[in-house]
């Protein structure tokens, strides 16, 4: 460690460690969260990181509703899930004491900022007392610091206003947490120097606040130990740290390079998607067409119109907005051109929590449309796997000529972990060839294999036909009312879907291939799912994990592994679509495990839930 | 007569990763109408407005030197929805309003394109009024249509956003108690760099028009099942030269079958002067102006009975396309960090090494 030397205290090594910094919106705990995600990251342990802002802007200083958290786990092994609860809550205001209290189990850490507890910020919140003095935090390990002041104190004579002093308190408590962890400043310096580059005093105060931060851990001796925990053994190759939104755009100018066609992506602001359009706007240079749409559904519309010319149309939104793209993606289905349809689910019915997670678009995306018109629906589960599956959902949009649903969520878009970048070399072409033969062409001439229609793009002489929302007859495309087309026309659309099912990978088990417990899952569940049965595995439990990437179709052996355990438990963040449709398909009495607090689910819900049902199993037995 | 592409069409550029062949300009065949119809039969109402916007369209289709595959016909829901059918071009019927975004879509990704987007007045104004406001705003290298019968017909004659306030339809059996909008009052508002009217039967006005066509060309058309007459008052052959003003840029705003009515303005407001009367000459009449924005405000709300309609090029300015500015900016881009290398994208920020133990 280059700042500071070792200190009398003592040293105690742990395996995972997580920290929740809460405070103020106004308070920078994403960004103080995403240092020391990095920092833990490049030291080489698994990450993962779940934030959880408010929606508004700015709520009111010091409110409830203002409150912004960042949680992160860090750890020597290998993690999937942010933790199920802090072991360390930083809360920088009565608010961020009152909201988040309750995660911190009986004898976490709680380090305040006691310079906040005035008595206009404690009645603010409904605090009758100063809960730092009147014994109500007695069952936690609790320490209060003076940050606000030590702060200041520290930028002294810089001549920085009281606000800009105030800003940078959010370094201090990251100081105090590098202290604590035993991390080197270095990175974070050298952030804030190219950060604030061009504004030297900001730079000045910033730097002086980490500090202080970490000095105040250094000389004082309110922390007894100090705290290591060791690089994980991550399997070797080259990392970054990545969120499931950065590795989706990521993927989609992948793919778009793998097929060597124009990207173009068509959107209208929403949360939490729009940092998948803010990022691919970025990349005029792969030839990324970004198109900020006047709505939703011009945002699809484009993206259809680009498809019709030859190019990769895509559009990216949440729930509402794909409720308002039903009817253009009815109109991608009949015409069958491909097109990708990002979904960052978030909390609803309606506006709902938008910057709260959820699960609860699967029926809505699989049924939400006038008539039977399916499409394929893809769902990452991790925030690193949505890089591959956005080019696999490109591979399926060209192969098949159809429009695919990716199905991300407020978790996974926000929510970080270490990426071992893929080798560019290994990542499959997708490419397709546009029909440009005119002998023997027909607009709805399918191909024998795969049922797609030819893309036959404007431009290309000789193949000029009309296509079009109304039904149209097999082979020549024109519109058609004729009873017996249509019947036919419907079964082959439903066909080709279907048929996507032998060109997927299929259905990975991870535990026994037959006993007594299959837990069951789809996106981001992913991580709490694992973890808990790793720990039921662990106990010699006979549990296995099953994670659906494909909801429709779904993989060709979805039947058999659903039917090789006496009980099925499917935990989702709705109530009860995966789990109604493995029911519906397969006759098969799965359970819905079900929770829709804005939340992701914790290890320990699922654990306890699964060991619910092995119980009443073994009951059964005897 | 010249043929004019509204200074943004740009013709046979090479087109770029969307698997298309290129287009070079080289020799082209010389088409005729008949190139342009389609083999589809043609299933308006008989006496329908829309067989002689067809006929029109198809008429001076060779006149702009594209081959037929770079044309393409996009449309929304409606009677005038069927109009692609009947082009022997690329045409896609999309659906209730959203062609002007789906043109958008692909006008972006293929510049080479000519994009014609047929409409109507309800499908344009009412359920698709937003996209109208916005593709316009946006300078979308495109030519929209909008065929105004001021009638839904293709769902059996209701109201549209331009019936006449008080207009009895079977949806307003007690008529209708909304105030209609002015097509072009909503194009100027949105800053279409090209606004034009015409008429179904005025088939030589209608060909000009349609050769000059830019972003946005409002067609009267009529009905003759739902709305029979709807401009009849103005368009018929023996009132048409004295309730229709006939624009021409750079010429005085003169019409009448005597040519002897004029527009004057009176401080800001249109009048109706009498050449030769209280010493009116021609040069007290208006002179129009395409580029004018007040002359265009001016003659996109005059109408029938108290003005004669303006017809023909109500304004035509000249601004960068959406197209244009989407791909200046992906070139400059280019020329800046260079072409982009997905290997270098995927290791770009902060990468750190886990050795092999």
């Amino acid at each position: 460690m280059t700042t500071a030397e070792a200190t009398p205290q003592t040293e105690r090594q742990l395996e995972r460690v997580t920290i929740r910094f809460a405070g103020d919106s106004g308070d920078g705990m994403q960004l103080t969260g995403t240092q020391f995600t990095r920092n833990a990251a490049f030291y080489g342990n698994d990450i993962s990181t779940f934030p959880d802002y408010p929606a508004e802007i700015r709520a009111p200083a010091g409110s409830l509703p203002g409150v912004s958290g960042f949680q992160l786990s860090f750890s020597s092994t290998e993690i999937h899930t942010p933790g199920d609860s802090p072991d360390v809550l930083i809360a920088m205001n009565p608010a961020a004491l009152k909201t988040n209290l309750g995660d911190l189990p009986p004898g976490g850490a709680l380090v305040v900022n006691e310079d906040a507890f005035t008595n206009q910020n404690l009645q603010k919140v409904g605090y009758a007392s100063n809960p730092l003095t009147d014994g109500s935090l007695k069952q936690w390990n609790l320490f209060p610091v003076p940050i606000s002041t030590l702060n200041s104190r520290a930028l002294e004579g810089i001549g920085l206003t009281n606000k800009q002093v105030d800003l940078t308190k959010n370094f201090f408590a990251l100081g105090l947490m590098f202290w604590l962890y035993e991390r080197s400043m270095d990175g974070t310096l050298k952030w804030i120097d190219e950060k604030f580059s061009k504004r030297p005093e900001i730079a000045e105060g910033n730097r002086r606040a980490l500090k202080a931060g970490y000095n105040f851990g250094e000389t004082t001796e309110i922390f007894h130990e100090r705290y290591i925990v060791p690089p994980a053994k991550l399997k070797p190759g080259t990392y970054r740290n990545i969120t499931g939104n950065e590795a989706t755009a990521l993927g989609f100018v992948a793919a778009s390079q793998l097929a060597g066609r124009t990207l173009f992506y068509g959107s209208y602001p929403i949360t939490p998607a729009s940092d998948i359009l803010h990022q691919l706007a970025g990349y005029k240079n792969f030839g990324v067409r970004t198109f900020q749409a006047e709505d939703e559904i011009a945002a699809i519309g484009a993206a259809i119109g680009a498809a019709y010319g030859g190019a990769m149309g895509m559009t990216g939104t949440s729930g509402p907005g794909i409720a308002l793209k039903s009817e253009a993606l009815g109109l991608a289905i009949m015409v069958e051109l491909p097109l990708v349809v990002i979904d960052v689910q978030r909390a609803g019915p309606s506006t709902g929590m938008p910057t709260k997670t959820e699960q609860a678009d699967l029926l809505q995306v699989m049924f939400g449309r006038n008539s039977d018109s399916p499409l394929a629906i893809v769902a990452p589960a991790t925030p690193g796997e949505c890089f591959g599956i956005a080019i696999e959902a490109w591979r399926l949009a060209l192969k098949y000529m159809t429009p695919v649903v990716y199905m991300s969520d407020a978790f996974l878009g926000t929510g970080a972990e270490p990426w071992p970048i893929p080798n560019v070399d290994d990542l499959p072409s997708i490419a397709v060839t546009n029909r440009t033969d005119a002998s023997g062409f027909y607009p709805y001439l399918r191909d024998e294999t795969t049922l797609a229609r030819p893309w036959a793009v404007p431009g290309t002489p000789g193949l000029e036909h009309r296509i079009g929302g109304l039904e149209k007859a097999d082979i020549l495309g024109n519109v058609s009312y004729d009873p017996d087309n249509h019947d036919r026309m419907q079964r082959l659309r439903q066909a080709k879907i279907a048929g996507i099912a032998s060109d997927i990978p299929p259905l990975d088990v991870y535990g026994p291939a037959e006993g007594d417990l299959l837990i069951l899952g789809w996106g981001s569940s992913y991580g709490a799912i694992r973890s808990a049965v790793e720990r039921l595995q662990g106990e010699g439990k006979s549990v296995a994990h099953a994670h659906l990437r494909y909801l429709n179709p779904f993989p060709a052996n979805t039947e058999a592994v659903v039917r090789a355990y006496k009980r099925v438990l499917i935990p989702e963040l709705n109530l009860g679509q995966l789990v109604m449709l493995i029911r519906a398909r397969f006759l098969v009495d799965a359970i819905g495990y079900n929770k829709v607090r804005g939340k992701p689910f914790r290890i320990a819900e699922i654990e306890n839930e699964a060991m619910r049902i092995l119980g009443e199993i073994k009951k059964g037995k005897q | 007569m010249t043929v004019e592409t509204n200074g943004n069409g740009a013709k046979g550029k090479e087109t770029n990763g969307n698997g298309a062949a290129a287009t070079a300009v080289t020799e082209l065949p010389v088409l005729t109408r008949k190139d342009f119809v389609s083999d589809q039969e043609v299933r308006w109402c008989p006496g329908c407005g829309d067989y002689s916007i067809l006929a029109q369209t198809q008429k001076v289709m060779p006149d702009f030197g594209y081959p037929k595959e770079n044309i393409v016909f996009i449309s929304g829901i409606g009677c005038s929805g069927r109009l692609p059918y009947y082009m022997n071009t690329y045409g896609f019927h999309t659906i209730h309003g959203r062609a002007p975004a789906i043109a958008t879509g692909l006008k972006a990704t293929r510049q080479d394109l000519m994009v014609w987007v047929i409409t109507g007045d309800g499908d344009a104004l009412s359920i698709g009024g937003n996209h109208l406001i916005h593709t316009l705003r946006r300078n979308v290298d495109l030519r929209i249509i909008m065929f105004n019968n001021r009638i839904y017909g293709l769902t059996k004659g209701q109201a549209s956003p331009t019936s006449e306030l008080g207009k009895v339809t079977k949806s307003t059996p007690y008529g209708t108690v909304d105030f209609p909008i002015s097509p072009l009052a909503i194009a100027l508002a949105a800053e279409a760099s090209f606004i034009a009217r015409s008429v179904d039967t005025h088939t030589e006005h209608l060909q000009q028009t349609l050769q000059r066509a830019g972003a946005f060309v409002e067609v009267l058309q009529n009905c003759n099942i739902f709305n029979d007459g709807a401009h009849r008052e103005f368009t018929d052959r023996e009132v048409r030269e004295d309730r229709t003003l006939q624009l021409e840029h750079g010429k005085p705003m003169i019409f009448g079958k005597d040519r002897d009515k004029g527009i004057r303005l009176n401080g800001h407001s249109p009048e109706i002067v009498t050449i030769g009367q209280d010493g009116i000459t021609e040069a007290d009449i208006l002179v129009h102006d395409e580029t004018d924005p007040l002359i265009s405000f001016m003659l996109a709300h005059i109408y029938w009975p108290e003005f004669p309609v303006p017809v023909g090029v109500i304004r035509r300015i000249v601004k960068p396309t959406h197209d244009e500015m989407l791909v200046a900016q992906l070139d400059e881009a280019t020329a800046a960090r260079g072409k982009g290398d997905l290997k270098k994208l995927l290791n770009s920020g902060e990468t750190w090494s886990v050795k092999a133990s």
